[in-house]
């Protein structure tokens, strides 16, 4: 199970007062009419599922209802990073930060 | 004669207190004190089970979690558990206990040495494989043989509960390390947790008699826990094995309470402590290792070590002339015990050529003979020990010199050095390493937020254990800033010599052609089973392990797996490090279900949601359809009427005079904000921006993909305020996907969302007669089709109470559905009847509801779809908009060229050619009647009734491209390979010209309305007990809040500014999360960004009065949430052990403050915490959880003296 700490609430919370999105960072294309079906496709479905670090939105859906970006590693499992949707995502490569 | 082993003297047993207790059929007396096998060897039980493979007698080679031989079948009051080792069963008075493995199940002693050629190593794999038809008779063979011990069959009356915990230390093992590292934690104040296995804390302390500080071990532990006790942030936990260290330092661990758990006092039997600590102390000590010799499984072969316990812990002597056979130092203290309590030791023979003089000579002052450069080749005796041949070492201790003697003896004790602990740190992939000098795996590397003290380093010296538990405690990083400064216990030095790398004994024969050499007593490995595996080309320990079952027994290989590994590393001539360990996983020891499961068994095996009508449906005989986690009445039976024969009578009553559906279950989102029209326009595929105030539309929810996810009726209650109704199913997950796109996408909108699904309690009252049960309830209302038309909705007061009323249909007939807030529902529901009964009223269910719905063709999203339905696969493109101005979700997907495909399936009705068939759901519709595999398909079948209205069967189906295939037939394949023709028809049955959802005004006149009732709408709590809530208890109290208000106050949504806003001059909303702050005697909760909640309570006046009382700023609204919420006031002395048993979140006073109120789960459900006074706390639920929720407090309150 997950240790999760909150932006908003400021605390740490177990994994299942959240919700997992899925991938962040994934834009809504602005003009979606000039896109091709491939290209739309593309957005609609594909996802990068890295081995390692692995950017994701979260939701504290049992406590404040808000949506947060989630860097974790998918191999150890270890949440390097939480940070507030409309910031930008850090570049974490020392575990130690 | 009874207890014949039992010293006159000594051991900690409580002589004064003699228990009986019952082992395979026979009366023993045991003491206080006792485990099962200390009292099973006091009374000279030598044999205590059979082997599993072999049938050998088997006896106690352990004294702890490492015994693999005496697994018994626990009998204890109520229940039976099967795998329980005699050596952790502390015993109790009355105990029944038999060997798991008595029976002989494959008749192996008639086959006798037959066996072990009939079932060479890898059975499993070679034998009965062939012929096909042989496997089958095997398999049912080795199923039957399988396994130990029985499972329970009845219901398990034992109580389990769990506990959360969160702490700065958790220290694993209360042995001279771990009581050192408590101790030295305690003392600056941290928050410590110490877990150990056994019933006394001080570990191996209790089976040597060592001074510490001067003064005897014994007097040192009591101190050591004394003090522990003194500190209110230490947690002691006894009978507690900490079996798993998980991810993000989740330990969790289980506590057995011994003798007292019985349902009468609601204590439990195990209770599962879920521990989530900053820092993690291993101290768990080591185990020791046995040498692997030809016989070595015969009763009378033991560890020394557990001969130390048995000896100096229960005062039992096993036997009476001693063989010690050791690679090590330490072994010889079982010695020297032996011989000083008058016992006999014949001989000690050590492989190692030099030994310490010191040794040397408390061997002579013992007369004790010592054997150098000697080994046990093999043990004699048939059903227990009466003997061992032991010979002299070759310089390199591979083989043997000279002639091999006999000696006589009746208790073998071997030793080939001790195995660390390191199971729960190598569960977190810390990686093993062999460690020549101190002859064991070792952990190479630890997580950084884990230390390790003792034994588990390999530390093999009192003083180091002492002293490693306090440095280990001035590692951790977050402690080290503080004073250290504690005192390192005092003990005397010792220097053990090195230990021999010998784990087998040479034998003169080979190892195939010798006595069996048991590796790994459980499942009967041998030396030469591994040596087999080997010759057949396994070359990895994970390998060998799966062939020849090494370790894979419920003792998962504490004593056999680094055996197993040097024997492996021998054939292979390999180093032990190269062969490796096999991967540890958790549970360290077997855990019960029962434990896993706690309380959530029986009526809260899960959370449970009931509608404020719940009482009167239960009372009504309602058969009942769960649907998510709500209880809805699916029909009403009359007496022993059939749920056809149900259906059809309130099929045909909803249609001709007037039933009553309850639909509090539907999901309900308020959405305010001056942006709420683009946000609304934006999430359905339908235009809404044009909607008039006061009135409701049909709308579709599309995934980005295009796909319909959600449908329902969406009503604009004002300008900038919406009332969306989601399917029952999707409340909470449309809600999530609200919150997704206005967070993530449309952050600048202003749209504030509030979930209302519990605030409303709905009655949808539908039919002809509908419109005269409104004509009493609401003599204010003008119900003229110009005035209330279809898809309106009416804000009507009912004796001052706020009323919402929605002209809408899912049944296609004249239908009104009405909300009260849920505090109101029961009695507006009792109204309703009462009102209604001159019209023949009848109650339906979800049944009903699908007939209805279905007879006019609506869908039901997640029935009739399943996420790859677009709006024009279900022929619903009239939901879509067509010009292009707005970019609703799902918009550009609809364009995809996949999607304009003629094939699609495509959303139709059914016909059967005998109207009395109804197609099972499901079912598969082909073109022709084939039977080739795969066949064609054409489509299936999606929802199937019988329709009273109709007087015939009708279903609803996706076909291949179904829209342009009316009136074709298709073949609908049944499962046991028959068919049914079905005609393709419209998916509307009844009422297409939706004539029956107009006003008939026309019959006012003649309609002659029953007198108004005189009853008042009362609140009620639909609470199942709730006398009993409000009653004091020993130390807690539950006290249900019938007179509180509670509202959702609302700002700006954009969540990237938390603002802090004053209250005209009366106060502040805090903006610190997790506050709360009394405004005006109201409690303000903060809930999220912009988002707070209020909680108060009125006088015994009884009268709500909806202005709310604060007077707020312009950009803050509020949403009346008072049904929303059931409020539990919990207060006394045990309320916050009542949370740690409920919720994850830590409840201490440091994190826990008088003004924190929380968000978090409390029962596996959503709860919001609010602190109260005197320790209390206010507990608020949602409404419909709220049954569930004191269902969950009783029960976990009974151990307090909550009884009902
Ligand atoms: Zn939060």
């Amino acid at each position: 199970m997950l240790r999760i700490y909150c932006p908003y609430c400021e605390s740490v919370r177990d994994e299942d007062e959240f919700h997992c999105v899925g991938e962040a960072h994934i834009k809504r294309p602005e003009r979606p009419d000039e896109l091709s079906d491939q290209a739309w496709g593309e957005y609609l479905h594909f996802r990068t599922n890295p081995r390692g670090e692995h950017r994701e939105i979260w939701q504290h859906a049992v406590g404040c209802r808000q949506h947060f970006n989630v860097l974790r590693d998918t191999e150890s499992y270890e949440i390097k990073s939480v940070y507030r949707i409309n910031e930008e995502p850090p570049n974490v490569t020392d575990p130690d930060t | 004669m009874s207890q014949v082993r039992r010293l006159d003297q000594g051991g900690r047993i409580d002589r004064a207190t003699p228990l009986e207790f019952t082992f395979n059929g026979t009366s023993y007396v045991g003491f206080k004190g006792d485990t099962l096998a200390s009292a099973l060897l006091a009374n000279g039980v030598t044999e205590v089970g059979r082997s599993f493979k072999y049938y050998r007698p088997r006896g106690i080679v352990g004294a702890g979690v490492e015994e693999p031989n005496a697994i018994v079948q626990l009998e204890l009051g109520e229940t039976t558990t099967p795998i329980q080792r005699a050596t952790e069963i502390e015993l109790v008075d009355g105990l029944v206990a038999k060997s798991a493995t008595t029976k002989d199940r494959l008749g192996l002693r008639r086959l006798g040495r037959l066996a072990s050629s009939l079932m060479p190593v890898g059975f499993y794999y070679k034998t009965l494989i062939r012929p096909k038809a042989l496997w089958e008779f095997g398999e049912k063979l080795l199923r039957e043989a399988a396994g130990l011990g029985t499972l329970p069959v009845a219901r398990d009356p034992a109580i389990y509960d769990k506990y959360h915990h969160h702490c700065e230390v958790l220290v694993v093992g209360a042995g001279a390390a771990g009581l050192s590292a408590a101790l030295a934690a305690a003392r600056h104040g941290s928050r410590v947790i110490v877990a150990d296995e056994q019933a006394e804390f001080g570990g191996w302390l209790l089976s040597s008699s060592t001074l510490i500080d001067g003064g005897s071990s014994d007097v040192w532990i009591e101190e050591a826990v004394t003090s522990l006790q003194s500190h209110p942030n230490v947690v002691l936990l006894p009978r507690t094995t900490v079996f798993g260290l998980y991810d993000h330092m989740l330990v969790m661990a289980c506590e057995r309470l011994v003798g007292q758990h019985s349902s009468i006092h609601g204590l439990p039997r195990e209770r599962l402590h879920q521990i989530r600590a900053k820092h993690v102390v291993l101290a768990t000590g080591a185990l020791e290792r046995p040498l692997t010799f030809a016989n070595n499984d015969l009763p009378g072969v033991m560890l020394p070590s557990a001969l130390l316990t048995y000896l100096n812990r229960y005062a039992v002597a096993p036997g009476n002339d001693l063989v010690l056979a050791t690679t090590n130092d330490q072994a010889y203290d079982a010695a020297f015990a032996w011989h000083d309590c008058g016992k006999k030791v014949a001989a000690i023979c050590d492989s190692r050529s030099e030994l310490q003089p010191t040794l040397m000579m408390r061997c002579e002052e013992r007369s004790i003979k010592v054997l150098q450069e000697h080994t046990v080749t093999e043990a004699r005796g048939r059903k227990r020990l009466d003997g061992v041949f032991v010979a002299r070492l070759s310089s390199d201790k591979s083989s043997l010199i000279g002639k091999s003697h006999a000696i006589g003896c009746d208790l073998l004790a071997t030793s080939s050095g001790w195995n660390p602990v390191i199971h729960l740190n190598a569960q977190t992939r810390a990686m093993a390493r062999w460690d020549e000098d101190e002859v064991s795996f070792l952990l190479d590397s630890t997580s950084p937020n884990v230390v390790t003290a003792g034994a588990i380093n390999g530390s093999r010296t009192l003083a180091a254990c002492l002293r490693e538990g306090v440095t280990a405690v001035r590692q951790l990083r977050s402690l080290s800033e503080h004073e250290l400064d504690s005192p390192v216990p005092q003990v005397e030095e010792t220097n053990p010599a090195c230990a021999d790398k010998i784990f087998k004994a040479p034998h003169r024969r080979s190892d195939s052609r010798a006595p069996k050499q048991f590796v790994d007593f459980q499942l009967d490995v041998t030396a030469a089973d591994i040596q087999l595996a080997a010759c057949e080309g396994y070359r990895t320990i994970e390998h060998v392990k799966r062939y020849t079952a090494l370790g894979f027994g419920n003792d998962q290989g504490k004593l056999s797996n680094v055996n197993g590994i040097a024997v492996l590393a021998d054939s292979l001539g390999k180093s032990m490090g190269e062969v490796g360990t096999t991967v540890f996983r958790p549970p360290y020891t077997p855990v019960t279900f029962g434990a896993m499961a706690g309380r959530s068994v029986g009526a809260l095996f899960d959370a449970e949601r009931h509608t404020p009508m719940h009482k009167w449906h239960v009372e009504h005989g309602a058969e009942w359809e769960n649907v998510g986690q709500w209880k809805r009445p699916w029909y009403y039976p009359y007496g022993d009427e059939s749920m056809h024969d149900a259906v059809n009578r309130e099929v045909l009553a909803a249609r001709s005079r007037v039933g009553v559906l309850d639909a509090s279950t539907l999901g309900k989102i308020d959405v305010q904000g001056k942006d709420a029209a683009v946000f609304v326009d934006r999430v359905y595929s339908n235009m809404f921006a044009n909607l008039r105030v006061g009135r409701c539309r049909y709308g579709l929810m599309l995934r980005d993909t295009g796909m319909i996810f959600d449908d329902g009726v969406t009503a604009r209650i004002a300008e900038d305020h919406f009332l969306i109704h989601t399917t029952t199913g999707n409340a909470e997950v449309v809600l999530s996907w609200l919150e997704l796109w206005h967070q993530t996408e449309w952050p600048d909108l202003d749209v504030r969302l509030t979930s209302v699904t519990d605030h409303w309690a709905t009655a949808a009252v539908v039919g002809p007669k509908s419109r005269s049960v409104l004509r009493v309830l609401f003599p204010a209302l003008e119900l003229k089709e110009e005035c209330f038309p279809f898809m309106s909705v009416q804000s009507a007061e009912i004796e001052g109470i706020e009323a919402r009323i929605f002209r809408i249909s899912f049944s296609g007939e004249l239908s009104y559905e009405i909300n009260v807030p849920a505090q109101y529902g029961l009695s507006l529901w009792e109204k309703i009847f009462e009102i209604g009964e001159p019209y023949g009223i009848t109650p339906y269910g979800t049944e009903t509801m699908h007939v209805l719905r279905a007879e006019k063709g609506f869908i039901i999203a997640g029935q009739d779809t399943d996420g790859s339905m677009t709006p024009a696969d279900m022929d619903l493109a009239w939901c879509v908009r067509r010009n292009n101005d707005v970019d609703f979700v799902g918009r550009r997907s609809l364009a995809l060229s996949d999607y304009q495909r003629s094939n699609r399936l495509q959303f139709v009705g059914l016909e059967t050619r005998d109207p009395l068939t109804v197609l099972p759901e499901g079912a598969q519709l082909l073109n022709e009647r084939s039977k080739t595999v795969p066949a064609p398909m054409q489509g299936y079948v999606t929802s199937s009734y019988f329709s009273a209205t109709l007087g015939r069967s009708i279903a609803l189906a996706m076909v291949s491209g179904g829209h342009r295939r009316l009136g074709e037939s298709l073949q609908c394949a049944l499962h046991n390979g028959r068919f049914i023709e079905v005609k393709i028809v419209s998916s509307t049955f009844y009422d297409a010209d939706t004539a029956a959802q107009k006003v008939d005004e026309s019959s006012d006149t003649n309609d002659v309305l029953p007198q108004v009732t005189s009853r008042v709408l009362s609140r009620t709590s639909y609470h199942e007990t709730v006398e009993e809530a409000n009653r004091d208890h020993e130390s807690i109290s539950c006290e249900l809040w019938e007179d509180s208000r509670v509202v959702t106050l609302l700002g700006p949504s954009d969540s990237r500014e938390q603002t802090s806003r004053s209250l005209d001059a009366v106060g502040t909303l805090p903006s610190e999360p997790c506050t709360w702050s009394s405004i005006d005697g109201v409690k303000v909760c903060w809930l999220g960004p912009n988002r707070w909640l209020t909680l108060e309570r009125f006088g015994d006046d009884g009268t709500i009065d909806f202005d709310f009382g604060l007077s707020l700023p312009p950009d803050i609204t509020f949403v009346d949430t008072t049904g929303n919420y059931t409020v539990f006031s919990l207060t006394g002395s045990s309320a916050k052990r009542l949370l740690q048993k409920s919720c994850s979140y830590d409840f201490h006073e440091s994190v826990f403050s008088t003004n924190t109120c929380v968000l978090t789960t409390f029962a596996r459900i959503q709860a919001l915490v609010v602190s109260g006074e005197n320790d209390g706390v206010e507990l608020l639920v949602r409404r419909s959880y709220s049954d569930y929720a004191y269902r969950w407090i009783v029960d976990a309150s009974r151990e307090f003296g909550f009884a009902v």
